[in-house]
């Protein structure tokens, strides 16, 4: 089956200035859009070729995997974000953060250390166990919690394709205008 | 010692129009730097390692305590491999010398070697280099994750081209071919070429 590029759910200019038209333009135009493509032309005439995304992702390795964890990836993060984004989590979620991290105000505080000291390209997530349970989860280049079983809560893209364009070698101030925009209806939805 | 910041053999404007001013004052000034600092940060509370040259460290890496293994593999590798990097750049160097000859040899040409040069440099998926190494007196292309360097395997870099998205984003964006390519233009074969000399006479004396 082809696998295509998702519509973002908001305008591209929507979580400027924060994260500017020009990044979304070469992260969602280009970046996102190249995973689709290569994923679509490595499946040809493999096992691969009629498997929906996350079964992809769950056995493939190598290129496959990498292309296809980054279609997946990329279309949470977007998902995760909104214009108008941040506020606390609230309700359930808000009871689970207290339950596994002690308290929002940990979790915040430990999410956004993970993602800046995450060293090269890669993603840190929020996920939930099959025990319930919640966690963080980092990890290098296409880091998928689907390949490990996990529910994936939340992500913040730490390749440097996602700020270099408005934030260059700052990192942290990235982080901060990513944690501004969250999107916590998203991420309380995902919650099992 | 303190492990600091080398000065670049030439202005940030040097490489214009291949590797722009922007790019190379932000790569030096802010990552080079921020990888040092790291560095001696990690290096802090281990007198004995400070005595070593951040070279020294990234071939030994086995003997770093556990504790700041990790640090100094990222962050010793940062500094080395981009000290490395600012040496093998410039623009207007001819290529030639024994090293062209040897890649001539070893790769069918030297348009088999850019190729294959640009196709290990192109496929390393995520932050990484390629690489142009000598193992054993031998030629070969490799590519390697973040920043972990040849010499930790003991193999010997001669040529390096850094694809982490900092090194060329401001003004490739996601176009990584085209980066590469016209890092072909800025390449210091004199350079490579002593470098190659150099590693060739210690594999013999090995």
């Amino acid at each position: 089956m082809e696998h295509k590029l998702p519509d973002l759910p908001y305008p591209k200019d929507a979580l400027a200035p924060l994260i500017s038209a020009e990044t979304i333009d070469y992260h969602y135009g280009k970046h996102h859009q190249a995973y689709v493509n290569n994923v679509n032309k490595l499946i040809v005439g493999t096992e691969y070729a009629n498997m929906a995304l996350e079964d992809i992702i769950r056995k493939a390795g190598g290129d496959i995997f990498n292309n296809a964890a980054q279609v997946f990836n990329h279309t949470f993060y977007w998902n995760c974000l909104k214009p108008g984004g941040g506020g606390q989590p609230s309700g359930g979620l808000e009871a689970a953060l207290e339950e596994s991290f002690g308290g929002v105000e940990t979790f915040k505080e430990v999410f956004i250390k993970t993602a800046v000291i995450w060293f090269g390209s890669g993603w840190v997530w929020l996920i939930q166990k099959s025990s319930g349970g919640l966690d963080i989860l980092a990890g290098p280049n296409a880091c998928c919690p689907v390949a490990e079983g996990y529910r994936p809560l939340l992500t913040c893209d730490v390749w440097e394709h996602a700020y270099y364009i408005d934030y260059r070698n700052a990192r942290p101030k990235y982080v901060e205008a990513f944690w501004s925009l969250i999107n916590w209806d998203f991420v309380q939805k995902n919650l099992g | 010692m303190t492990h600091i910041l080398p000065k670049l053999a030439y202005s940030y404007d040097a490489l214009e129009p291949y590797i722009d001013t922007q790019t190379m004052t932000i790569h030096h000034s802010k990552h080079h730097q921020a990888y040092v600092n790291n560095l001696n940060a990690a290096l802090e509370k281990y007198p004995e390692l400070q005595k070593m040259s951040a070279e020294e460290l990234i071939r030994n890496l086995g003997q770093v305590p556990e504790d700041i293994h990790m640090a100094v593999r990222n962050n010793g590798g940062g500094h080395v491999n981009h000290t490395f990097f600012w040496e093998i750049l410039r623009k207007g160097s001819p290529s030639r010398g024994e090293v062209i000859d040897a890649i001539n040899d070893k790769f069918g040409g030297f348009h088999a070697f850019k190729e294959q040069f640009s196709k290990a440099a192109a496929a390393r998926f995520g932050s990484g280099w390629g690489w142009l190494v000598v193992d054993n007196g031998n030629l070969e292309v490799m590519s390697t994750p973040n920043q972990d360097s040849p010499l930790t395997i003991g193999k010997t870099p001669i040529l390096g081209i850094d694809v982490w998205e900092h090194a060329y984003y401001l003004k490739y964006q996601n176009r990584r071919p085209e980066y590469i390519e016209a890092f072909f233009n800025v390449i210091n074969w004199e350079k490579v070429n002593s470098l190659y000399l150099q590693a060739k006479k210690a594999s013999v004396a090995a």
